[in-house]
């Protein structure tokens, strides 16, 4: 096989690791939106007033639905439609948000079932607010049952960042690509971002290990 | 006649089909000690509730210091309570459940301090000295540092009665407050609920299937059954003399089961 290290060091990695830092910052960004939708939409799924608790019913079945990749190319034709014009590296960050919120709200869903009743009716009876209830007693017990679910989102959005290559966010991809198309070497370029993104997989995992470990010694109940 | 302290007015609680309460009338007066003992199902769990405001009722009136609380009064009509009136209402009342539902992510300090700091608003300092006097009088002081995960039953149950003291309510509740505790453990529990009882002003209502303790601190009993007060008054007469032939059953059976 013809692999040119020169080509690799000098050409391929220089262009490629901004891209790398680009899908660094739209898979975390994203996750943070993702992170926010997705709890209002459990809120909202959870909610008493019918209508709300069935649009987001039907708003998370729809986008389990859907491809991502029909979902950034929507945003990126849509927006400039209703007269909203964005980057399309926060067309993308907006889509993954978007798309993500979904599974984080059924994650979060599932966390909050694991709260027993009972730390409702102490809530209730100690007469906590109902911002207080989910900010003190809910949220808290609800979040460490959630982090190896949310750990797991967090590695496929990152897998998830080389769609956005076709609506032209520079990230990994998109550079690899570009890369090729100007020189006609596939090798080097898309080796160079199969071992970043294998980087970046492991270097989440054991983030998420980190935080379980700090949540385990943060609180040390349950048996 | 002494203060009333809390009326149930014709209370009527229905879970679908079944009417688990039918139209009770119940009244307590200030300082009184009232348990409620009965067969299982026969709605005594369901009678602190809709007092807690955990359930709500179909029909019929509560009042606590002669005010309403399930309605409330809006231009001298009697209308649907308000969550902010609930919520002061509930200042008067607090409750102890049988499984502690203490906050498993808290140590036992601050179980017992964020309560008044969220829900009171007072000064962290304060409810931190008032938790700290409150842990001391259940026998639970130095275990502040430790969760409640780490503790037996009997001492989650003082904590859970500790916390429910720090919110400086006038009335206690207590749901059958020994029956999740290993034998062992109960006396340390009731030893402390006696001495609220005796020594403290407090209003209580309790349920318990622990007859001679129910005998002990009560002022009156009412014995329960679907959903009806078939017969109520001071332990000397329900639990040593009981007239109804249904209490008479239900204690002889109790008292087989020991
Ligand atoms: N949320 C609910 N939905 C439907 N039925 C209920 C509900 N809560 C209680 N019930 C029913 O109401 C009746 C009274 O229940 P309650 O818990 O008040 O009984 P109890 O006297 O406390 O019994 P126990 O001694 O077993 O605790 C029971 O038949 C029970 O099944
Ligand atoms: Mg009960």
């Amino acid at each position: 096989m013809d692999w040119r290290w020169d080509f690799t060091f000098e050409t391929v990695l220089p262009r490629i690791l901004p891209g790398l830092w680009v899908t660094v910052e739209v898979t975390f960004l994203s996750f943070a939106l993702s992170l926010v939708l997705g709890l209002f939409l459990m809120i909202a799924r959870r909610s008493t007033i019918r209508p709300l608790s069935v649009a987001a019913g039907e708003f998370i079945e729809f986008m389990r639905g859907m491809p991502l990749v029909v979902v950034i190319f929507f945003l990126f034709f849509l927006l400039p439609e209703i007269g909203i014009f964005l980057a399309p590296f926060w067309t993308g960050v907006l889509a993954m948000g978007i798309y993500n919120a979904a599974p984080v709200a059924e994650i979060l869903r599932g966390g909050l079932q694991a709260v027993p009743k009972g730390q409702w009716e102490a809530a209730h009876v100690l007469n906590y607010s109902t911002y207080r209830t989910w900010r003190q007693v809910i949220l808290p017990q609800a979040v460490k049952p959630v982090v190896p679910g949310l750990g797991n989102l967090l590695i496929l959005a990152f897998k998830e960042t080389p769609l956005l290559s076709f609506v032209a966010v520079p990230e990994m991809l998109d550079a690899a690509r570009r890369i090729a198309s100007e020189t006609y070497r596939f090798t080097e370029p898309l080796t160079v971002v199969g071992i970043l993104f294998l980087i970046l997989s492991l270097f989440s995992a054991v983030l998420i290990r980190l935080v379980e470990r700090h949540l385990l010694t943060e609180t040390r109940h349950g048996k | 006649m002494a203060n009333e302290k809390i009326r149930f007015e014709g209370v009527t609680k229905r879970f679908g089909a079944l009417t688990v309460l039918d139209k009770l009338d119940l009244s307590i007066n200030d300082g009184e000690v009232v348990t409620i003992i009965g067969p299982s199902g026969s709605g005594k769990t369901t009678v602190l509730r809709c007092l807690m405001t955990l359930e709500s009722i179909e029909d019929g009136l509560i009042r606590i210091d002669g005010e309403p609380l399930n309605k409330m009064e809006s231009e001298g009509r009697l209308v649907p309570a308000s969550n902010a009136h609930l919520r002061r209402m509930r200042l008067k009342l607090g409750m102890v459940f049988q499984s502690f539902n203490l906050f498993p992510h808290l140590t036992v300090l601050q179980n017992c301090v964020e309560p008044p700091i969220f829900a009171l608003g007072v000064t962290r300092d304060e409810a931190r000295s008032r938790a700290q006097e409150l842990l001391d009088m259940v026998g639970m002081g130095d275990k502040q540092a430790h969760y409640p995960a780490q503790l037996s039953g009997g001492q989650q149950q003082r904590v859970a009665i500790a916390r429910t003291l720090a919110m400086q309510p006038e009335i206690l509740v207590f749901d059958e407050p020994t029956s999740a505790l290993d034998p062992e453990t109960i006396e340390e529990v009731t030893s402390v609920i006696r001495s609220l009882a005796v020594k403290h002003s407090y209003t209580m209502l309790m349920v318990t299937h622990q007859i001679a303790f129910a005998h002990d601190i009560s002022d009156r009993i009412c014995f329960f059954d679907k959903g009806r007060i078939v017969e109520q008054g001071p332990p000397a007469a329900v639990i040593d003399a009981p007239t109804e032939a249904r209490t008479q059953q239900f204690l002889r059976k109790v008292a087989q089961a020991r």
